[in-house]
């Protein structure tokens, strides 16, 4: 068993060592950053994902802030019980346009990903602001404050342009008018609705979200961001591609 | 610090050879890594190949590879999915052909339908109407005789179907109006309905009180003139002790000058049609369910709200 110690010849020459570490750290970049290059073949295009509109780019910045990432994960694994409790597991289209990603990593509380249109907006606010009140034996924190505070919309097209350079493809309409969309769609009934739907197409909430038409508060902002997550698909016309197996082929 | 390649020294003690090193007296002894580990390391890379050849692994120009299995874990999920459908068959089946009516007459339709419900509603519904059903400000109790778009079984699929004022164009609808804030009522006039409609529960607001007339006039269209409520517009008896936003006077207040329009979201879509059917069979068994018109015309008699007891 000799070639058991061949190492010793490695390990005592610094330069070939220094070659095999070059080319070990080598491989293993290329194998991490090569696929990234490729990355729409991994991701399927999936009809109705859009970019977020202002008002809940703003209420996505807010989440962020304030952590909610850390109890909370949006991704629903393929996984039976997974897809029983929260539904369709989550498509890598529907997070292309999150940057970063809120994927998350642990459950605290539960997965986010397909929370859009299960609850009604009182129930939303009444929750962000005493989650006891709704659910008695929930241990998250109250974010009452952010009723309280306005959204901030004076430099929201400067995050729409942020969002554009990683990729996101917001117009120069959208940017343009991102302040004032992003305080209509507050409102319920806005007569910059229909502008509004023109830019990001026609599913939009467009509704006083925290049941205060005085202000467009982060409440707001955030609720219209939960109001849409896992939305955009609509399952009913949903053909997955479950076959990767014949993913590459042209048949 | 020298290497002696050729001269192996060995340790008194432990009987191990040295690397040669020495460091103030202290030598370092060349102990090799254990051989087991050593051959479980080269097993593992060789695993490794056949894993490569059996299951996806290397990414490609032309996308991944996708191994001789086939696998992915869409068909994984697929066919656990499957496996556990065929292993609730047994019931889903005859569940799923039969109608309401049926399935209440059957006691083991009628147990499968309420143990699927209730493992449904603690997931979707408790969250706003409690894990027991007793509802809270604003959502309602599901326990007791008192609904408001109906109690009968198909009344409760269509508002677990639809929703209510939900974003399912199928949704029910009504709208009670602010009529302070819009100007339909004035402040006074508010206050004085409040009141009147405070004391219907307890038979103090007679024809005689002051607020009567207004309530005729504005509010008798969808409350009935006798204030015990309209199915058809999902409007509240007035007239019992059970208050979906609260009794206090404040409340009461709010809800006329400003109005409410609770909002439940449709589950079609979200929830496949069996479950629907086992949710709805569970809350229609939670306390209040009403029989169906078909089931008391032939056997129960005429309909009286909670008949079902």
């Amino acid at each position: 068993m000799s070639f058991l110690y061949k190492h010793q010849k490695l390990e005592r020459n610094s330069v070939i060592l220094l070659v095999c570490i070059i080319g070990a750290i080598l491989v293993g970049g290329i194998v991490e950053i090569i696929p990234l290059f490729r990355q729409e073949t991994v991701i399927e295009p999936v009809k109705g994902v859009r970019p977020y509109t202002p008002l809940e780019l703003a209420g996505y910045n807010i989440y962020i802030r304030e952590g909610c990432y850390v109890c909370h994960s949006q991704q629903i694994r393929p996984l039976r019980d997974e897809v029983a409790r929260y539904g369709h597991y989550s498509l890598a289209a529907e997070s292309m346009y999150d940057h970063p990603f809120q994927w998350g990593s642990k459950r605290t509380g539960p997965d986010l990903a397909r929370v859009g249109g299960k609850y009604s907006d009182e129930w939303h606010t009444a929750h962000i602001k005493d989650p006891r009140n709704v659910v008695p034996e929930s241990v998250m924190p109250s974010y009452s404050f952010l009723a309280n505070r306005g959204a901030r919309l004076h430099d929201i097209d400067k995050h729409l342009r942020a969002q554009r350079a990683l990729g996101v493809p917001y117009t120069d309409d959208m940017i343009k008018n991102a302040e004032s969309d992003a305080a209509s769609q507050a409102h319920t009934g806005s007569d910059n609705q229909s502008a509004m739907e023109e830019r990001y197409g026609t599913s939009l909430n467009v509704r006083d979200f925290d049941g205060n038409p005085m202000l467009v508060s982060e409440m707001d902002a955030l609720i219209a961001y939960l109001q849409v997550l896992g939305t955009m698909v609509k399952f009913t016309d949903y053909e997955p591609n479950t076959s990767t197996a014949k993913a590459g082929e042209k048949e | 610090m020298t290497d002696h390649h050729n001269k192996k020294e060995i340790d008194d003690i432990s009987g191990v050879e040295t690397t040669g090193h020495e460091w103030d007296g202290l030598k370092e002894l060349n102990n090799p890594a254990p051989r087991w580990w050593l051959w479980v390391f080269y097993v593992t890379v060789i695993w490794s190949v056949g894993y490569w050849v059996i299951y996806p692994a290397w990414p490609t120009p032309g996308g991944a590879t996708k191994g001789t299995s086939g696998w992915t874990q869409f068909t994984k999920l697929k066919n656990e999915q499957a496996e556990i459908f065929e292993r609730q068959g047994a019931y889903l089946n005859r569940f799923h052909n039969s109608s309401f009516e049926e399935i209440m007459n059957d006691p083991e339709l009628y147990a499968f339908a309420n143990a699927g419900g209730a493992a449904v509603f603690k997931d979707n519904c408790a969250t706003c109407h409690g894990t027991g059903g007793a509802g809270g400000k604003g959502y309602p109790n599901l326990n007791d005789d008192e609904w408001l778009w109906g109690g009968r079984i198909e009344n409760i699929y269509q508002t677990l179907q639809y929703g209510i004022r939900s974003s399912h164009e199928e949704t029910r609808v009504s709208q009670m109006p602010s009529f302070g804030r819009d100007g339909l009522l004035t402040r006074t006039q508010v206050t004085t309905v409040t009141d009147y409609v405070r004391g219907l529960s307890s038979g103090k607001s007679g024809s005689d009180h002051p607020g009567h007339a207004i309530f005729q006039e504005k509010c008798a269209s969808c409350h009935g003139p006798d204030a015990k409520g309209g199915r058809e517009f999902g409007a509240p008896n007035l007239t019992d002790a059970i208050w979906l936003y609260g009794e206090s006077k404040d409340t009461i207040f709010k809800t006329v000058y400003d109005g409410r329009a609770g909002m439940m979201p449709h589950w079609k879509g979200r929830l496949n049609d069996d479950t629907l059917r086992q949710l709805t069979i569970y809350v229609h068994s939670l306390g209040g369910g009403e029989k169906s018109e078909s089931v008391n015309d032939s056997e129960f008699g005429p309909i009286t709200p909670g008949s079902e007891q």
